[in-house]
């Protein structure tokens, strides 16, 4: 080290240019990414292979469509991933919050307003769980699994049967089905407010992590929370904040959900913050935080919804079987991130 | 090159915890342009008085001027905010993001579309430049450059906020020479711009090399403010140690009493006492009468060995011999039935039960001797506590006072009672004195010294060396779970021959 110092600094501070090496070596954090993003393309050309019918405008319209609300989930729980925390109860938040959104819809609120409500109460359980993380000092596992009983115990208070929203209702303008490209007979590039609504909030995201203070502290406090409060860094708002942000998210994606489906129950989104979290973790984020984008996630949320449709496609493989895919896909991200981690150690 | 005023100055700095005075009218100044040295040994409250600069504690009473006004930070971003920061003994920097992000971390370079991150880039590589750092690629990530270059790292964030003071809280305890020369020129190239630089460190090699100013600690108390060059090193240990000097030598003085005790058999014998996963076959014997020390870093196996001798866990190899009778130590009952007492370094959790009285938690150890069937009557409890209670000079003596009132130095002390009334010949006293003001420290040294004076055996184990050095006739010292050797304690032991030997038992296995 001393070595390094006696040198002579050169007069100029610029930046050392990367090595062209150190530039073409994929960089350990990234792998995992990329990993999904290699699966998603091999899932891509087997079905096409297998199926046919993959690589064509319905067929990616339908995907994006359909799992609009998951990869919303998704970038929510990729923020609290990253700092290490874990939220169970987002999709507890969905049922609560598109049953209120459907009872006042019907009762003749205006729409806009049931639908900003619909949002806010997922911040609501998103403030809540933060505070019994920051304050009370509560894991975030057992915070957000309080939480998840309290939304799911609500929902089911206030009605344990289909609330069907009128199909004249404003809420549902949300999926109207805009024709992007028309192609030949049925194979049209379609697209809806709902996948819009995805994308614009993918990309806040990914502004917010990579050109933020806000994202960069995230990442810290994932990298090591100790270190982020030492370094000055405002640890406490920004885990208050992922937990909001999540929660506001989840109630953002009720309004996408219900647009779409035009229901809402008590049971609905049982198990989803587990497939949210699968999207995040295949998406190459790391359980115990501090690596991962937000990209990444989107990713896995599309590796979940192709799995669906190959399955379907495919006939002979019984729907049961779904979940066992997914937990094998699942599985393999996580000794790909062993992999990662002890890798890391070892340097 | 002394400027006549003080960018920091501390006056009359008062903190109390629980059961401690951590610090008491302390004082301490730091001027631009000077590097300036900490010094006391361990507990003197060095680190407590950098986190009252900092904010991290609050300050029951004192007064903190920075730059002219008085000032109280609410923690280390707030304290960075006012130009001082603080680089701490671990690295805290986070090894997920690169070098440059770490630099700039909290003080990215924004532009209209978020971090900038092409101009925080070369921020963060001017402030590299400035420490003579330029050939670090900022975009390398934190975590594969070496432990001192990333301590380095941390300082060049001090020089992002454009901090006029810089603390360095014993930054060279994990460096080599190499590295600790480097982090010199830094330091030195700091102070000639200007930067006030508060150094803390246990080499007195690099204190010497380094600081123009001492501020010696002791016990949380001030003693004094010296200039470097006027103070030389065995002023400067006495300094630190301190007028207790002369009583410690004379508690010191039974030392010599180790050789009346070789060669007759010894108390307490044993051979490859052992436990898989704790601690590997130990040869101990501990002389009637006599401190024996077990010294080791934390983790080292001293508990454990401890927790052997008395049978809190059961060993798994060795052959014990208790005043020259074959005996099986396997159970706390049978040690106590050997008279063999055992007092917990975990007081709290493993000793005091905190919402039984004195009394209570004085007569436990008896009464579970005696067993439940025969109750000891209130008037032995009260014969009891009276006895010890004065003995040891329990404050307040009061035995009916839940034992949660009392403050940790006097919860010892009834701890120490509650065995030593079980009337044991062998007593394993593992950290008596941590956590505890100076005061009571002292009179559970005195009381431990008058106990092998009276021929109790005494095993004692310390993490402050000074303290094992100056009650044990032999130290046992242990490394990794093993004993690694064992020292008759002389004029010549001090702390560091016990340092010295662990750590070229380190270099050499």
């Amino acid at each position: 080290m001393s070595t390094l110092i006696d040198r002579p600094t050169q007069g100029a501070p610029v930046t050392p240019k990367r090595s062209l090496r150190s530039r073409l070596t994929p960089n350990l954090e990234t792998l995992p990414t990329l990993a999904a993003v290699v699966i998603f393309i091999g899932m891509v050309i087997y079905g096409e292979i297998a199926y046919g019918r993959i690589v064509q405008f319905s067929t990616i319209s339908n995907l994006l469509i359909n799992n609009s609300y998951l990869i919303i989930l998704a970038v929510g729980l990729t923020f609290v991933i990253l700092t290490g925390g874990v939220d169970l109860s987002v999709g507890a938040v969905i049922a609560i919050s598109s049953l209120v959104g459907v009872m006042l819809a019907n009762a003749g609120w205006n729409p806009g307003v049931v639908m900003v409500l619909m949002i806010l109460i997922g911040s609501a359980f998103g403030i809540a769980s933060g505070v019994l993380v920051q304050y009370f000092n509560v894991q975030p596992f057992i915070a957000t699994l309080a939480m998840m009983f309290l939304a799911r115990g609500l929902a089911s208070m206030l009605s344990t049967t289909p609330e069907r929203l009128d199909d004249d209702s404003p809420i549902r303008a949300l999926s109207t089905e805009w024709k992007v490209v028309d192609g030949p007979k049925i194979n049209d590039l379609i697209t809806t407010p709902n996948v819009l609504i995805a994308a614009l909030v993918v990309i806040v995201a990914f502004f917010v992590l990579h050109r933020t203070r806000l994202g960069r502290t995230v990442y810290a406090i994932g990298g090591s929370e100790q270190s982020a409060l030492l370094m000055g860094l405002p640890v406490v708002r920004t885990k208050l904040l992922v937990y909001v942000i999540s929660g506001t998210l989840a109630g953002l994606a009720a309004v996408v959900y219900t647009s779409k489906l035009g229901i809402a129950q008590n049971i609905t989104g049982v198990g989803w913050e587990l497939d949210a979290i699968a999207a995040v973790i295949i998406g190459g984020t790391l359980l115990t935080g501090g690596a991962g984008f937000v990209l990444g996630s989107v990713i896995g949320a599309l590796v979940l919804g192709l799995m669906n449709v190959l399955i379907t496609r495919d006939g002979s493989i019984p729907p049961e079987a779904t979940t066992i895919i997914t937990g094998g896909i699942l599985l393999v991200f996580v000794l790909l991130q062993r992999l990662v981690v002890s890798r890391k150690r070892k340097t | 090159m002394a400027p006549t005023e003080p960018i920091v100055e501390m006056e009359d700095i008062s903190i109390e915890f629980p059961g401690v005075k951590a610090l008491q009218n302390v004082r301490f100044r730091l001027f631009p342009g000077e590097v300036h040295t900490l010094m006391g040994e361990n507990g003197a409250g060095k680190s407590t008085l950098i986190k009252a600069l900092t904010g991290v504690y609050k300050i029951d009473s004192g007064t903190i001027t920075v730059a002219g006004g008085p000032r109280s930070f609410s923690g280390t971003a707030d304290a960075q905010n006012a130009g001082i920061s603080t680089v701490y003994q671990e690295v805290n920097l986070c090894d997920n993001l690169t070098v440059g992000e770490n630099v700039m971390l909290g003080h990215e370079i924004r532009g209209p579309f978020g971090i900038n991150w092409k101009k925080t880039h070369e921020a963060a590589h001017e402030a590299l430049v400035s420490l003579g750092l330029g050939d670090l690629d900022p975009q390398q990530p934190l975590s594969s450059i070496s432990l001192a270059l990333q301590q380095l790292v941390a300082i060049s964030r001090a020089m992002v906020t454009n901090s006029k003071v810089l603390i360095l809280d014993e930054p060279t305890s994990s460096l080599d020479a190499n590295e600790v020369e480097g982090l010199f020129q830094v330091m030195r190239r700091l102070r000639d711009q200007g930067v006030a630089i508060l150094f803390v460190s246990h080499f007195l090699d690099q204190v010497y090399a380094i600081s123009d100013r001492l501020t010696v600690l002791r016990n949380g108390e001030f003693v004094g403010e010296y200039m470097t060059p006027e103070l030389n090193r065995t002023e400067l240990i006495s300094k630190m140690i301190g007028k207790d000097y002369g009583t410690l030598a004379a508690l010191g003085s039974n030392r010599g009493r180790v050789a009346a005790t070789e060669g007759t058999p010894a108390f307490y014998k044993a051979t490859d006492l052992g436990r898989k996963g704790s601690i590997e076959p130990v040869d101990i014997e501990v002389h009637a009468g006599e401190v024996v020390g077990l010294a080791g870093l934390l983790g080292s196996g001293r508990t454990e060995l401890g927790r052997l001798i008395y049978g809190a866990d059961r060993p798994d190899s060795g052959e014990v011999t208790i005043d020259g009778v074959t005996s099986e130590v396997h159970s706390p009952i049978a040690g106590l039935s050997k008279k063999i007492a055992f007092s917990t370094e975990n007081r709290r959790d493993e000793g005091i039960i905190g919402d039984l009285t004195v009394r209570e938690n004085l007569i436990l150890a008896v009464q579970a001797r005696r067993g439940w069937a025969r109750p000891l009557s209130r008037r032995e409890q009260n014969e009891l506590c009276e006895k010890y209670l004065l003995e040891l000079n329990v404050r307040p003596s009061d035995p009916e006072r839940p034992i949660k009132n009392l403050s940790g130095g006097n919860q010892q002390k009834v701890l120490l009672g509650r065995w030593l009334a079980t009337k044991p010949e062998l007593i394993v006293l593992d950290e008596p004195t941590r956590g505890i003001d100076v005061g009571a420290k002292a009179e559970i040294q005195e009381a431990i010294a008058a106990l092998a004076e009276d021929g109790m055996s005494v095993v004692f184990i310390s993490s402050e060396l000074e303290e094992v050095v100056r009650l044990s006739e032999r130290i046992v010292v242990l490394k990794d779970h093993r004993k690694i050797g064992e020292i008759v304690n002389g004029p010549d032991v001090t702390a560091d021959t016990i340092v010295d030997l662990i750590a070229t038992e380190g270099s050499a296995s």
